[in-house]
């Protein structure tokens, strides 16, 4: 039978806590949506959120869009959906937010709001034991292979959560949904689901969604976005006067940050964009019919893991002196040679020294096709990454100490070679960490490495939940996650 | 008939990450005609790109030209991954002047 119902999904900013302007989301509200949903997450911004376990905004950015929509949302009584807490989506990183999102719930009375954490930590263990039945892939000819030792440096590993546990928490009753990893789509699809929509078109106005404002025109992840999806099609609107859509660039949103433009590979699903039709509406707002999605043969999750590659120390400095421009590569190189003769007694695996030579090429490396072209002026940054800190901060010392005085041939800037724009000169950074894991691993279904635990502060003495139970103040639904960290 | 830069011509001309382990460069025009030419002339391959960014063919793992966007994509494998050890550019945003650089008549 067909669906005739048309559901609102509310997305609040690109990123929480990147911000968003309260009049937006008020218009917003407005227009009476049966959903808040954000996307907290993002590996854009390298391993080091993951492997360290810190977020990406700050405490005080989280909490400030978090309570407007938290309040917002528990007066309307409609779902709060934050997908990747925290930013990575690992245990500590859900425990962040969860100790944010309590702060907001007690100071606004709202203890009794049902609240529901989905845990996407993947144990070691059950990595290993896919890994052995060959069910574990990398994702890619760049990803090193997973090896058992590899696995073990890994500090911790998350899956990207489908839709299924978010339609599961929405079953249950949950108004608020706090994610771990999660696809940054799949919230958004989850709230079509439920509703019975099609998953093609949740997955497609979660793609857009995700990003909030992004794709209208002027773009932007800090404005809000109203998402309304039916059985045929679904509307992108934008919330302030400032913005509209376009079929263009509606069209062209799924160009970002996707390997492909129109095929994008989610958990258990393939989308199909290829014949999709964009439709300008006339208020700013664009609609969009003819989105296709496949669900795969075997199911696959995508595992991220990071571990600790290196310490860093390093030093920024500017050269402005012709004759050392002209010469520089091998005045760098000449300097290390010192730095390494001098300290013998350090194992030359243990350390790596890196220039970066800014202005010539070091935004590109060798992938620079201008690099022989020298400008008069050269910002240089040099680190020295080792396995520990302290070789890190010695062998950068002497480095920083070489290169300053360094009599090359031809010198007439006999006083020094570098201006440092910062006393003390040299960081002393800490660890540096890598994608460890960048993998596909088979799972029964996309319920299976997401467990449900039932947060709700303050159960209702008599609330009576969907499957029949009634709940007594305190209990927990589901067992502690299961990952190690 | 004048030769003009693909950065020009195009609206959008940008590189990201798509994932920790690849770039994607991103070309997208305004006007169908320009898109139709670039897209038609033949300037846009495999082999013109691994010569542009000094990497192999087979790291190339997309090139695909979309005309609902007017727009074509190419993605290819990174030789470091995002923000670990000897990486330069950790979100992949500054990938994308050589792409701009090419010539094409119109």
């Amino acid at each position: 039978m067909r669906n005739s119902r048309r559901i609102k999904i509310l997305a609040p900013c690109g990123i929480l806590g990147y911000g968003y302007p309260r009049e937006s989301f008020l218009n917003g509200m407005a227009q009476k949506p049966d959903a808040i949903v954000v996307d907290a997450g993002s590996t854009d911004a390298g391993p080091h959120k993951l492997g360290a376990g810190t977020a990406i905004v700050s405490r005080h950015a989280c909490k400030k869009d978090l309570s407007l929509m938290i309040t917002e949302g528990a007066k309307a009584g409609i779902p709060v959906i934050i997908g990747s807490a925290g930013g990575s989506g690992g245990k500590v990183h859900v425990e962040w937010t969860w100790d944010i999102i309590r702060e907001i719930l007690e100071e606004n009375g709202l203890e009794e709001m049902r609240t529901g954490i989905l845990w996407a930590d993947i144990p070691k263990a059950v990595v290993r034991e896919r890994m052995r039945e060959g069910k574990v892939f990398p994702l890619g000819a760049a990803v090193r292979e997973l090896t058992e030792k590899r696995l073990e440096e890994t500090t911790g590993i998350v899956a990207q959560m489908g839709h299924e546990p978010v339609v599961e928490a929405l079953r249950q009753g949950y108004r608020l949904i706090i994610c771990g990893r999660a696809y940054d789509p799949s919230p958004f699809a989850a709230v079509a689901i439920y509703h019975g929509l099609p998953a093609a078109y949740g997955y497609h106005a979660g793609k857009i969604l995700e990003c909030a404002a992004l794709c209208a025109v002027p773009g932007t992840t800090k404005d809000c976005m109203l998402g309304e999806i039916w059985e045929e099609g679904f509307r992108i609107m934008p919330l302030s006067k400032e913005r509209r859509c376009t079929s263009l660039s509606v069209a062209a949103h799924t160009f970002y940050e996707k390997d492909h433009p129109y095929i994008l590979h989610g958990p258990g699903t393939v989308l199909n964009l290829e014949n999709c039709s964009f439709e300008e509406l006339g208020d700013g707002s664009v609609a969009v019919t003819g989105s296709r999605i496949e669900e795969t043969e075997k199911y696959y999750v995508k595992l991220e893991g990071a571990r600790l590659a290196a310490y860093r120390t390093f030093v920024a400095a500017g050269v402005r002196d012709p004759i050392f421009i002209s010469r520089i590569r091998e005045i760098e190189e000449a300097a290390q040679r010192q730095v390494e003769a001098y300290y013998s007694e350090i194992p030359k695996e243990s350390y790596t020294i890196h220039f970066m030579n800014y202005g010539i090429d070091a935004v590109m490396g060798e992938l620079e096709p201008l690099r022989d072209e020298l400008p008069h002026e050269v910002g240089i940054l040099f680190e020295v990454l080792a396995d520990s800190q302290e070789t890190a901060d010695t062998v950068c010392g002497s480095l920083r100490s070489s290169l300053l005085h360094y009599g090359y041939e031809g010198r007439k800037a006999t006083a020094g070679n570098l201006a440092f724009p910062f006393a003390p000169s040299d960081v002393s950074f800490g660890a540096v960490y890598e994608f460890s894991v960048y993998h596909l691993m088979e799972v029964k279904d996309g319920q299976e490495m997401f467990p449900l635990e039932d947060v709700t502060i303050r159960q209702q003495p008599d609330a009576v939940r969907e499957d029949g139970r009634r709940t007594k103040p305190g209990e927990r639904k589901a067992a502690e996650p299961k990952g190690e960290v | 008939m004048a030769k003009r830069k693909l950065y020009d011509l195009a609206k959008v001309l940008r590189s990201k990450n798509s994932g920790p382990f690849s770039i994607t460069l991103d070309a997208l025009f305004s006007d169908r005609e320009v898109y139709e030419a670039i897209r038609d002339s033949g300037l846009i391959t495999r082999e013109r790109i691994a010569g542009l960014y000094g990497i192999t063919q087979d790291a190339i793992t997309q090139l695909v030209f979309f005309d609902a966007a007017l727009g074509f994509k190419i993605t290819f494998d990174r030789k470091i991954s995002s923000g670990t050890c000897m990486d330069s550019d950790v979100y992949g945003a500054q990938q994308h002047a050589p792409l701009g650089e090419l010539e094409i008549e119109i």
